[in-house]
């Protein structure tokens, strides 16, 4: 409902929001950069004790040229990807990593969601449960970086991207790369 | 956009009439504007232009105490009763509440939960409220100390208590004005609850749809009797004390005894009307005591017919269930249930019977103990269900329901 941006630490900011699946920019930032026109909204992981997982949420830009968030960490995972998902040749949905990473629009938002963009967590190492919180980092395009603090949720859907349970199986759906 | 109803003031429709007056205040300009009967039909055609959806409106999550609690009643009630699976320790139901606390505050403001994979339908609240309620186990097992109260209920003699309506380690009280959003709120919840908690029971409820009574009426159980009478009016200093806990982490909590009563409608259907004043010391048709005239006049325990009989009879369920202890006193806050009947029966119906006390054994107890002794109503209701749970209190924004215990 109400977007939240903290000008402060992170890990203040990750100590008053709770569940709030806000973010901050961390405080390395330079002024103007591009972590300083980013915010996030409703940002949650589905729960995992290992194997591959994924984070969905609402990423906004409010300023005024568009924002390329380019690659992501989390401590829970040994990798994290930008995915996307769409049609191949066949018309089957596949899911891959997207090139030149998330694009947000200038004053727009872009929705990561099950079936759709997600952040992809490809090997947790440590378990995501749910009701805990985790700390995604992302890195825009100026290497200006920004801390999301994601609440974990039991999740039954968001199956295409590790039913199988490893990367050798992925049921129908095609990593793509 | 939602409109807020919580306090009683406002419930009582004083927010309703301040909105609908500023339509009228609207409509005199308007009509001022372009003529009289072109605006009233205008207005005639475009009802909802004016009306506000009760669906819209919503209880506010945050506060001293939670809410369900003195929220008028709404409709529909789930009461559901979760045990905390063997693993799951202190930890994890800090991670459960931290969980539940965000899915309810999210929801009973018209949105969907984190995660929420029916969002469209948390869009009309409907006054729903969440209320949670911690048996003693779960207070055990985070290392809190109980209040003395928070244990089964002593035996009755009337009991026939069955082990699928009884207990709990959690209760989720979900309640509001439509069906729908009662049924998503409890799906969404018991989504979240699933790692740490299976169901033990559900019990759903109901009374008059919204709008069919004005707020404020007294319910009336499947009996035909006006139920709930004496109850202390939220706001009021008496309520306050009758319900609210003062102390430890119970503070702005209270005490939630809930029994399932089922009623023998069959067997009430011998009774004709004489009998079933004389059963409940009220009239059926208005609530009335049987020595006055209207729902809220005091009954008069001492009066006497004319061969010296007391009107309100000694084995009258009012006579029974009032007490001469100002302090045992229970707020209610019950709704009736009729589920599907057993083959070759017609009714299977009841009172879910849920009240809300500081302290249950101070207040509630002596009062069922004297209509185990003696109440006629005995005759046609049997508690088949019993469970006792402590209330907490609310919490802020950024909090959790429990955090005085499990933080």
């Amino acid at each position: 409902m109400t977007l939240r941006t903290l000008r402060v630490s992170a890990l203040a900011a990750a100590a008053v929001l709770a569940l709030a699946g806000c973010s901050a920019p961390a405080s390395s930032a330079p002024a103007s950069s591009q972590a300083d026109a980013f915010s996030s909204t409703d940002v949650w992981v589905k729960a995992a004790d290992s194997g591959m997982t994924a984070g969905f949420g609402e990423l906004r830009n409010d300023g005024d040229t568009d924002l390329t968030v380019v690659s992501a960490t989390d401590e829970a995972t040994s990798a994290m990807e930008l995915h996307e998902t769409v049609p191949n040749e066949s018309g089957q949905m596949v899911m891959r990593e997207v090139e030149g990473g998330f694009v947000i629009p200038a004053g727009g938002s872009i929705e990561l969601a099950p079936g759709g963009n997600h952040l992809m967590f490809m090997d947790v190492t440590s378990p995501l449960r749910a009701g805990e919180e985790t700390t995604i980092t992302l890195t825009f395009a100026d290497d200006s970086t920004a801390e999301i603090t994601a609440p974990v949720k039991e999740f039954s859907g968001a199956n295409e991207n590790y039913e199988g349970g490893d990367m050798g199986d992925m049921g129908d759906m095609d990593m793509g790369h | 956009m939602a409109r807020r109803d919580r306090s009683p003031a406002e419930s009582g429709g004083a927010t309703r009439r301040t909105f609908l007056l500023g339509g009228a205040v609207a409509g005199v300009g308007a009509a001022a504007a372009i003529g009289i009967d072109a605006a009233v039909s205008a207005r005639a055609q475009d009802p909802g232009a004016s009306t506000p959806l009760n669906g819209e409106t919503t209880v506010p999550f945050y506060g001293m105490h939670q809410a369900g609690v003195d929220t008028d009643a709404q409709a529909h009630v789930s009461l559901i009763a979760l045990d905390l699976l063997a693993e799951v320790d202190r930890d994890g139901m800090r991670r459960l509440m931290r969980t539940l606390t965000d899915d309810a505050a999210r929801l009973t403001q018209g949105r969907g939960a984190l995660a929420d994979t029916e969002p469209e339908l948390a869009v009309a609240p409907a006054r729903l409220t969440v209320t949670f309620g911690f048996g003693p186990a779960f207070v055990a097992r985070a290392g809190a100390s109980a209040p003395a109260w928070l244990q089964p209920l002593p035996a009755f003699g009337i009991d026939r208590l069955r082990p699928e309506y009884g207990d709990g380690d959690l209760l989720l009280q979900v309640a509001a004005d439509d069906p729908v959003t009662v049924a998503h709120a409890a799906r969404m919840l018991l989504k979240d609850a699933r790692a740490f908690a299976a169901v033990r029971w559900v019990q759903q409820g109901f009374r008059r749809a919204h709008g069919t009574e004005r707020p404020g009426t007294t319910m009336r159980n499947l009996f035909g009797q006006v139920d709930g009478t004496a109850n202390p009016v939220p706001g009021t200093t008496a309520f306050d004390d009758i319900v609210w806990a003062r102390e430890g982490w119970l503070a702005g909590g209270t005490g939630m005894v809930v029994r399932r009563i089922a009623m023998d409608l069959d067997k009430w259907d011998h009774l004709d009307r004489p009998g079933r004043d004389q059963a409940v010391g009220r009239y059926q048709s208005s609530g009335a005591p049987l020595t006055g005239t209207d729902e809220f006049d005091e009954p008069d325990f001492d009066a006497t017919d004319a061969i010296g009989f007391p009107v309100i009879a000694e084995f009258s369920h009012l006579r029974r269930s009032r007490p001469d202890d100002p302090t045992q006193r229970i707020f209610r806050r019950g709704y009736n249930y009729d589920q599907t009947p057993p083959a070759g029966a017609v009714s299977d119906a009841g009172l879910l019977f849920v009240s809300f006390q500081a302290d249950i054994e101070r207040q509630f107890v002596p009062i069922q103990r004297r209509l185990d002794e003696l109440d006629l109503l005995n005759e046609w209701t049997t508690p088949i269900g019993s469970a006792v749970f402590a209330v907490p209190p609310g919490c802020r924004e950024g909090g959790f329901i429990g955090e005085g215990i499990l933080s």
